[in-house]
């Protein structure tokens, strides 16, 4: 089986000259779902840097390796695309590194086209682009042992000729394939013929036809039809598709994906909570007490564990999703929700960031590059803060414990798990309300086509989805800190300066900026019975939505650093009237208290206009929500 | 497989046809013919130009002599339809699949 995967043919038998120093310059193009990535993962291993180029929100994914040669080469992984001629920000970014265009980088030596041997016929019309282009190129032949069990004949060498172009054949997921593939990358590259010049440009309809028609023929003389083709997924899809089965079972899944990122989580959290306070103990015991140390212990620490604590549901939440976009699952997905989703105007393809919001709208927000339209991508960015994220849940908590009763409805029911299961629908119903209005009030016109290859199914490979997960999980802490740390560190200075007056009573924070704050916007939050000190609370709590309860518990004087919740809850159920609390919960759905969102906002669009809007129009909502949820309750008896 | 590549570049908005020529919005599960026609217009309002959707198309493999077949669609209003075009499974919304019209064969 081995051996009849490797070199098919040469085109230019390597003029092999001495090994130069610097790093030949390598990028890798093709279809989704080509395995492109899985290819990186085994070239590049963890050598791998993952930023983003520069003026744009595009992930930059480089990695370094070492040929058989000992030639250096640094490998760039180009987002994948069915055509040069790009439609979102990603594809974009691909055209312009094909064709050495991208600002701030340098124009790739060579580039691989991966493709998925079993799939070859759209990929055939992308190779006839890349040829136009005329840069140096290998054809990764990928996936060739699924190729081979299907009984799929590719005349290798007919195709090489056909194409004008090295090929290769690889097994990503096994590591098969790679030297003899950076030995023709390393030919191509030593090779250094003068670059044809490049005679690619947008093809119209005709030319795209003209195209096919061509792909056709190289692809009915190169490839024999499967003797064995794949029959599962069909089989897979006939019960994952089925209109009713397929969404009961869609919902399952969620569900199972949600108990998961709560209950799995929660055991690592609460490690990393009880870590983080015992350093802030540890650092306030053995410090001389002061400023410094306070900055330390309350500003920096704190701020570091408040971003921490989130990392094993992010872990969990991406291990689900990129265990479903590897099986190619995310796509039937996208087609089971598109018109429920597009109902609210909102595309198929937001269901994934929105998914992500319900662990926080950070990565959500993030992962909205994967939706091609401008208005789309902002309408969903819009409302993904809406999501209830795992930030409000110590709220939620710490409210519904102290005021909602422990007893059963409906006999098996317990009604404060009915209550924060309306909160999260509350979350979800306003947000699908939201993106209606704009997509019918805002931005009216037809929505973007829905267009999405329904990839086979693949069993997920281990290796790779750990890979994933790492550069996502590296991504999330440098970013999420970058934007959080100086934020918390903000909110430190507002809380702690000035000092309280010689022979203050009341908690340190009632004479800060943000007490001060907090007793100023009071008559302002008056209308929906918030008393001061919950006003004050929701400034720290701008930094990250659980930060209000530490402040709570700060405010009234209990429980310490940690604010022990169970006297916090008691205190909380003797100063505040049913109405405030539910006012207060029904704020907290909707109010934008997280600086962190709005920042990643300002960094996605490149604007402070839209994360103005966002905070606008959440502030508004919450207000009115709160309003409406006092009132009632006030009428209803619970004031 | 298909031999016939209809190179046309004119616009023509899909007409009933009495050879069986369907627009592929009209079809469902089982469905099966080769594709004769493709235009960018669907026939309802879009947000992408009519030689824009024709392009878009075209690149996920709906092209004139295609074979395709409709293999799923989903539960509200039948929309949308999973097809299956010569080798490749794409999902696309009825609207968008007004564009495309087929001769259809039988189930």
């Amino acid at each position: 089986m081995t051996s009849d995967i490797g070199v098919a043919a040469t085109v230019s038998d390597t003029t092999r000259k001495t090994a130069p120093l610097t790093p030949a310059r390598v990028a890798l193009v093709g279809n989704p779902n080509s395995g492109k990535t899985a290819l990186f993962n085994a070239l590049t291993g963890s050598r791998q840097k993952v930023a983003n180029y520069a003026g744009v929100t595009v992930e930059r994914k480089e990695g370094v390796l070492t040929a058989p040669s000992g030639r250096q080469m640094r490998v760039l992984d180009l987002p994948g695309t069915y055509s040069l001629r790009a439609r979102s920000p990603d594809e974009a970014v691909t055209r312009d590194a094909v064709l050495g265009k991208l600002a701030g980088e340098a124009a790739p030596e060579a580039l691989i086209c991966v493709a998925d041997a079993t799939n070859l016929r759209l990929v055939l019309r992308l190779v006839l682009e890349l040829k136009q282009v005329g840069r140096p190129f290998v054809l990764a032949l990928n996936m060739f042992d699924i190729a081979q069990r299907q009984g799929l004949r590719i005349d290798l060498e007919r195709l090489s000729k056909e194409l004008s172009a090295p090929i290769v054949t690889t097994v990503a997921t096994r590591k098969r394939g790679l030297p003899e593939l950076l030995e023709q990358v390393e030919g191509l590259v030593a090779a250094q013929k003068p670059e044809a010049e490049s005679v690619w440009r947008e093809p119209t309809a005709a030319e795209i036809r003209a195209a096919h028609a061509e792909a056709q023929r190289i692809f009915k003389a190169c490839v024999k039809p499967p003797e064995r083709p794949d029959t599962v997924t069909g089989k897979i899809d006939s019960v994952l598709l089925h209109p009713v089965a397929g969404l009961v079972i869609l919902l399952t899944l969620l569900f199972v994906m949600f108990q998961a990122v709560f209950t799995w989580a929660t055991p690592a959290m609460d490690g990393i909570d009880a870590g983080f306070a015992a350093l802030v103990e540890f650092t306030n015991a053995h410090l001389p007490q002061g400023l410094l140390t306070s900055f330390i212990a309350d500003g920096l620490i704190a701020g570091v564990g408040s971003v921490i604590v989130f990392l094993p549901q992010i872990l969990i939440l991406f291990f689900f999703i990129l265990m479903l976009e590897d099986s190619g699952y995310m796509a039937r997905a996208a087609f089971l929700m598109d018109r429920i989703m597009g109902g609210a105007g909102l595309h198929g393809r937001a269901f994934i960031p929105l998914l992500s919001s319900f662990a926080c709208a950070i990565p959500g927000i993030m992962s909205t590059r994967v939706i091609d339209n401008r208005e789309d991508r902002l309408t969903t960015i819009l409302v993904a803060p809406l999501m209830t994220c795992s930030a409000r849940i110590p709220v939620y908590t710490l409210i519904i414990g102290a005021f909602i009763p422990q007893q059963t409805v409906a006999g098996f029911l317990s009604l404060q798990g009915l209550v924060m299961f309306g909160l999260y629908a509350s979350g979800i119903v306003s947000a699908l309300l939201v993106s209606f209005v704009i997509r019918r009030v805002f931005w009216r016109g037809a929505v973007e086509p829905f267009m999405m290859e329904l990839p086979t199914y693949r069993w997920p490979e281990p290796r790779n989805v750990a890979m994933n997960l790492w550069t996502r999980a590296r991504i999330f802490m440098a970013r999420a800190g970058r934007i959080i740390l100086p934020l918390m560190v903000l909110v430190w200075v507002l809380s702690t300066f000035p000092y309280p007056p010689e022979g203050a009573t009341g908690p340190a924070i009632d004479y800060s900026i943000a007490g001060r704050l907090g007793q100023f916007l009071a008559p302002l939050m008056a209308p929906i019975g918030f008393n001061w000190q919950m006003t004050v609370a929701l400034i720290p709590g701008m930094a990250a939505r659980e930060v209000a309860v530490a402040v709570l518990g700060t405010v009234y004087a209990v429980g310490g650093e940690d604010g022990e919740t169970g006297a916090l809850s008691t205190l909380l159920k003797n100063q505040w009237s049913l109405a405030s609390a539910l006012s207060f919960l029904a704020w907290y759905v909707f109010a934008p208290q997280c600086l962190p969102t709005l920042g990643v906002v300002k960094r996605e669009t490149n604007s402070w206009v839209w994360p103005t809007v966002m905070f606008v129009y959440m502030v508004s909502l919450a207000y009115l929500a709160a309003f409406v949820t006092y009132h009632v309750a006030v009428a209803l008896g619970a004031g | 497989m298909s031999e016939a590549f209809v190179l046309s570049s004119e616009f023509e908005p899909p007409a009933a046809d009495p050879a069986g020529v369907r627009p592929l919005a009209a079809a469902g599960p089982g469905d099966r013919g080769v594709i004769v026609k493709v235009t960018g217009v669907s026939g309802a309002e879009e947000a992408v130009a009519a030689e824009e959707l024709e392009r878009r198309l075209l690149e996920m493999g709906f092209v004139e002599g295609a074979r395709i077949e409709v293999l799923h669609q989903g539960l509200f209003g039948r929309d949308p339809i999973a097809v299956r075009v010569d080798d490749t499974r794409v999902a696309l919304r009825r609207r968008e699949a007004g564009a495309v019209s087929v001769k259809f064969d039988g189930r």
